[in-house]
């Protein structure tokens, strides 16, 4: 194979080939040509949507670390920082579901720890195509057992994450995870090399061929799909890296006390592009050279070739600066935790380019004083893979959508309509350790989760933590912008049900192929949703992900831009109020009763999808909205803290609308409500978010505190009895809401 | 007061929650590395939930032959309390401490629920201070959780008081509805469910205090003993 048509292998265009030999002026040879195509492959450069991702405001009191480490980190007080950052592992996990899954863990909890972080608690967004077929099965099951596997035994709880099943992820499911951890303040490591002379230090697996061209060939294309061609899906099984949680709870162990003992000046994860990236971004982070001896490498199996040892995607690796007079230190430590050590490389000193430029060179050697196998500089393969601005275009039959409002839908069986909107992901959550370190006062299922703020080796607090995903790609492939601005929204009020106010987001866009600019227009409008609904909420974006060419068969997956955003509870002594209402509790909805423009949008509803409409137009982002939201949260926040409030239960409203939230409560506390006036179905089923349905013992004072709080609350009715009315159009047993709502996955599943 | 070693095998993870717990409690826990070889320092020792040699080849298979186990079986000769928890209670039946095996839940999947827990006998360090027939909520959190043994063994468990705690809904096929045994002294207790989790309100539930301070309450009886002897 020529040179030129072996770039074209390697994933990179002709026009990126022209680049290469540019800055190193000079034909690259093979091993060269490796590291670029994998350092400048969509998954690890975000060459697509750079550009884009720049609008997003990122800065705030609370930041301490923004976008472009390997974890977002904020204030959270009382000397504690909280590390937050989430990520893909979509086409992996198409493939080889187990290891896919269970790998994406793994690389979550090592860009966690790599700030100095332990990982206290791990989220999973997983969307899936309905279960009904043998394949769809296999992919929930896998996934599901491969998360199970990995983050039970690795000893970091999973607290919750959505569980989305539509048509358009059956050939391309998303697998998001998401990580948050603490570290004393003052621990914050950054992942760069710095000191002339210092050693890089390997730590971890030994590196095999699992996983070569994971970031190139795998997640930078899409799937052929299910149309005869999923046997060459299958082919890309050995891209899949398998993955070992003993190597990585030993590792993280090891990890935490080497930062601990201060015998490490950066660390780095070896990821996505192996080696190369993570000594190619310290260095180049550090404004430094790094030569690396591909011979220093523990190998798994013998006869890998350099490029092999240098893009190994093998698990369980990181990569430690650290000065000579340390080493005999370090290596005591990993002994002690089995943990495998080995200097493979050392810091340089920048040499000058023609200009005169100090420049920090990365060199792949062949023995520490060998001949030197590969030449480029760091910050050409970190950071300057071409930033493209690829064609956008609006849909053509955007028009033709956002006029087909399914305002005109008829009510049809609301009954029917509520009980097959019920679904409990306890079959998944049941699965996850999700209360390891005794921290856990709210775990999945509800709203959101509520953490206490402690761990092993953080100072006392009584502080608490609350995270959320959330996504809506009904109303983002109906509008991009306002659907993720809602979603955005929705995340809030997700949060104020456990008293949290939030602090930060992180965002993981899940797109189709960027090379189709509607997918291209879909990812900036969904951008600027998110900048809008950031700055009318004040929160910093802290970091993301980008997944791009989420296709199959040419079929883009709709616009599923993930937010996951984290919330600060300032004391935590007492739990929060349920979903459960008790007998004789007025049953009330704070927020705004109606939206606007139109006062109970159905598009992008879940009723409208079922209806086979898609159309519509979404409701604006509601100031009221957010009001709504500060004044749940401060009221459950005084729960929270040992103190009173009128909250007795509250429940956002969201996915199948006030009727679904109403009937979930209802089964909740197994009493039931009579609603006598609902302004017909449409008010039954709107989801737009940011309102709430709260039950209290004490309806004057919960009035009374919304109207000073500017906040709207309207009556529904009492709860009590055995059925859930909702006027003329809804009368429920709540015994058959509560059965439905359990057995609805394990059915679905055929268990 | 008594000192209690939570002995941390590569791979456990429940270390630090066991000694937070017994802390939270009043008694004095510290951490114990699988290579020690001496326990004499402790009045009483907790082997903690996790996956300890990332449960290779099976749970606890591999933690039976870490160094520290000699001494784990010395402590338990001698009287003195060892309390395995989950991961734990499969290393001590891989290691003989306690009759039986932990298999595959029924269902096969991995389980982190509640459970309600009947006390079905009060003479074990674990369970001395709770009240026969009393329920108790404590979470379980495992893959490998039903108990097995052979006809004889568990006919030999019921006559000698061995079952401590049973389930009131089996959740994972346990023989009998066995949630923890205890070996025929009653100082040697293994059990599935998680007491360490059951500490307060805030966290769901308070009911594996009881279970807890009966341990310590052992541990510190054993300390006294030790006192005695020790004293000419």
């Amino acid at each position: 194979m020529t040179e030129e048509a072996l770039h074209r292998a390697l994933g990179l265009t002709d026009d990126e080939y022209a680049l290469v030999e540019g800055v190193l002026d000079r034909e690259p040879n093979h091993l060269e040509l490796a590291m670029f195509a994998v350092m400048w492959s969509e998954h690890c450069s975000y060459k697509s949507s750079r550009l884009h991702l720049r609008r997003l405001p990122t800065s705030a009191p609370q930041v301490l670390v923004g976008p472009g480490e390997n974890a977002g980190v904020i204030d959270a007080g009382d000397g504690v920082a909280i590390a937050l950052r989430i990520e893909s592992h979509n086409h992996p996990s198409a493939i080889e579901p187990y290891q896919g899954a269970a790998t994406g863990v793994g690389g979550i909890l090592r860009d966690v720890f790599t700030m100095g972080a332990r990982p206290l608690a791990v989220m999973d967004p997983l969307f899936f195509g309905p279960p009904d077929d043998a394949r769809a099965r296999w992919l929930v099951e896998g996934v599901v057992a491969g998360i199970s596997g990995y983050g039970n035994s690795v000893g970091v709880p999973t607290i919750g994450g959505e569980l989305t099943f539509d048509e358009g992820y059956a050939q391309n499911p998303l697998v998001n995870v998401l990580c948050v951890g603490a570290l004393p303040r003052e621990r914050l490591v950054l992942g760069r090399a710095s000191g002339v002379g210092n050693l890089a230090v390997l730590l971890g697996s030994r590196t095999g061929r699992d996983g070569i061209g994971g970031v190139s060939v795998l997640a930078s294309a899409g799937f052929a799909g299910a149309d005869g061609a999923t046997s060459l899906d299958e082919e890309k099984r050995p891209s899949v890296q398998v993955g070992d949680p003993y190597e990585e709870k030993r590792l993280i162990e090891a990890c935490l006390a080497l930062l601990d003992e201060g015998l490490v000046v950066g660390i780095q994860d070896l990821g996505g592009a192996g080696l190369t990236c993570a000594a190619s971004e310290t260095a180049a982070r550090g404004g430094v050279g790094m030569d690396v001896d591909v011979t220093a490498v523990p190998l798994r199996e013998a006869g890998l070739a350099p490029w092999e040892v240098m893009t190994s995607e093998s698990q369980e690796r990181m990569l430690a600066i650290v000065r000579p007079e340390d080493l005999a230190a370090v290596e005591s430590l990993c002994r002690r935790w089995e943990v495998r050590s080995a200097v493979v490389g050392r810091v340089t000193a920048p040499v000058p380019d023609a200009a005169g430029r100090p420049v920090g060179m990365l060199r792949v050697r062949q023995g520490f004083d060998g001949p030197v196998l590969a030449e480029a500089p760091a910050a050409a393969l970190a950071d300057d893979a071409p930033l493209y601005d690829r064609p956008r275009a609006r849909p053509d039959d955007l028009d033709a959508r956002l006029s087909d409002d399914p305002a005109d839908e008829p009510a049809g069986d609301v009954g029917a309509e509520v009980l097959a909107s019920l679904v409990d992901p306890a079959w998944v959550h049941r699965q996850y350790d999700s209360q390891l370190f005794l921290n856990t006062v709210v775990g999945p299922g509800r709203d959101a989760a509520l953490l206490r703020l402690a761990g092993p080796g953080l100072p006392a607090s009584e502080r608490g933590f609350a995270l959320t995903t959330d996504s809506n790609p009904r109303w983002c492939a109906l509008d991009p912008r306002a659907g993720t601005a809602l979603t955005l929204v929705e995340a809030v009020a997700n949060l104020a049900c456990v008293g949290a106010t939030p602090a930060a987001v992180v965002n993981c866009l899940n797109f189709g192929n960027p090379e189709h600019p509607e997918v291209m227009w879909q990812l900036s409008e969904a951008v600027d949703g998110l900048a809008e609904a950031c700055v009318a909420t004040g929160l910093p974006v802290i970091g993301g992900n980008v997944s791009l060419y989420n296709e199959s068969g040419g079929r883009d997956i709709d616009p599923t831009p993930v937010l996951g955003v984290l919330g600060l509870v300032a004391r935590l002594v007492a739990a929060p109020p349920g979903w459960a209402w008790r007998e004789g509790d007025t049953v009330v909805l704070v927020g705004p009763r109606e939206a606007r423009p139109d006062p109970f949008p159905l598009a992008g509803s879940l009723f409208a999808r079922r209806r086979g409409r898609t159309g519509g137009r979404l409701g604006d982002l509601d100031p009221r909205a957010l009001a709504a939201s500060r004044f749940v949260a401060g009221e459950v926040a005084r729960v929270c803290a040992g103190g009173a409030s009128p909250v007795a239960a509250v429940h956002d409203v969201s996915a199948g609308g006030l009727a679904v939230a109403l009937a979930e409560m209802a089964a909740a506390s197994g009493v039931g409500l009579a609603w006598a006036r609902p302004r017909g179905h449409a008010e039954l089923f709107t989801e737009a978010p940011g309102r709430f349905v709260v039950a209290t013992r004490d309806p004057a004072a919960l009035t009374a505190a919304a109207a000073a709080a500017g906040v709207e609350a309207s009556v529904l009715g009492t709860a009590g009895g055995g059925r859930l009315t909702l006027g003329e159009l809804c009368d429920l047993a709540v015994g058959d809401l509560a059965e439905r709502r359990a057995s609805a996955l394990p059915a679905a599943l055929g268990l | 007061m008594s000192r209690v070693g939570v002995v941390v095998f590569p791979g456990s993870n429940c270390e630090h929650d066991v000694v937070g717990a017994l802390t939270t409690l009043g008694g004095r826990a510290e951490l114990v590395w699988h290579a020690e070889t001496d326990l004499a320092a402790y009045d009483a020792v907790v082997l903690p939930g996790g996956f300890a040699h990332g449960d290779y080849l099976r749970p606890g298979a591999i933690a039976r032959f870490s160094p520290v186990m000699g001494a784990v079986a010395a402590l338990a000769e001698a009287g003195r309390p060892v309390l395995g928890i989950c991961n734990g209670f499969q290393v001590l039946t891989e290691a003989g401490l306690l009759p039986g095996a932990l298999q595959k839940n029924r269902g096969l999947t991995f389980l982190c629920q509640p459970t309600t827990l009947v006390v079905a006998s009060t003479r074990s360090v674990l369970t001395r201070a709770a009240a026969l027939g009393q329920e108790l909520v404590v979470p379980i959190n495992h893959f490998s959780g039903s108990y097995v043994c052979d006809d004889a063994t568990y006919l030999a468990l019921v006559e000698r008081d061995q079952v401590v705690l049973r389930y009131r809904d089996n959740p994972n096929g346990s023989r009998g509805d066995i949630a923890g045994i205890a070996n025929e002294a009653g100082n040697v207790v293994g059990l599935m469910p998680h007491p360490e989790r059951a500490l307060s309100a805030l966290l769901g539930s308070a009911d594996g205090r009881v279970l807890l301070e009966g341990f310590l309450a052992a541990a510190d009886d054993a300390a006294g003993a030790r006192a005695l002897v020790a004293a000419p």
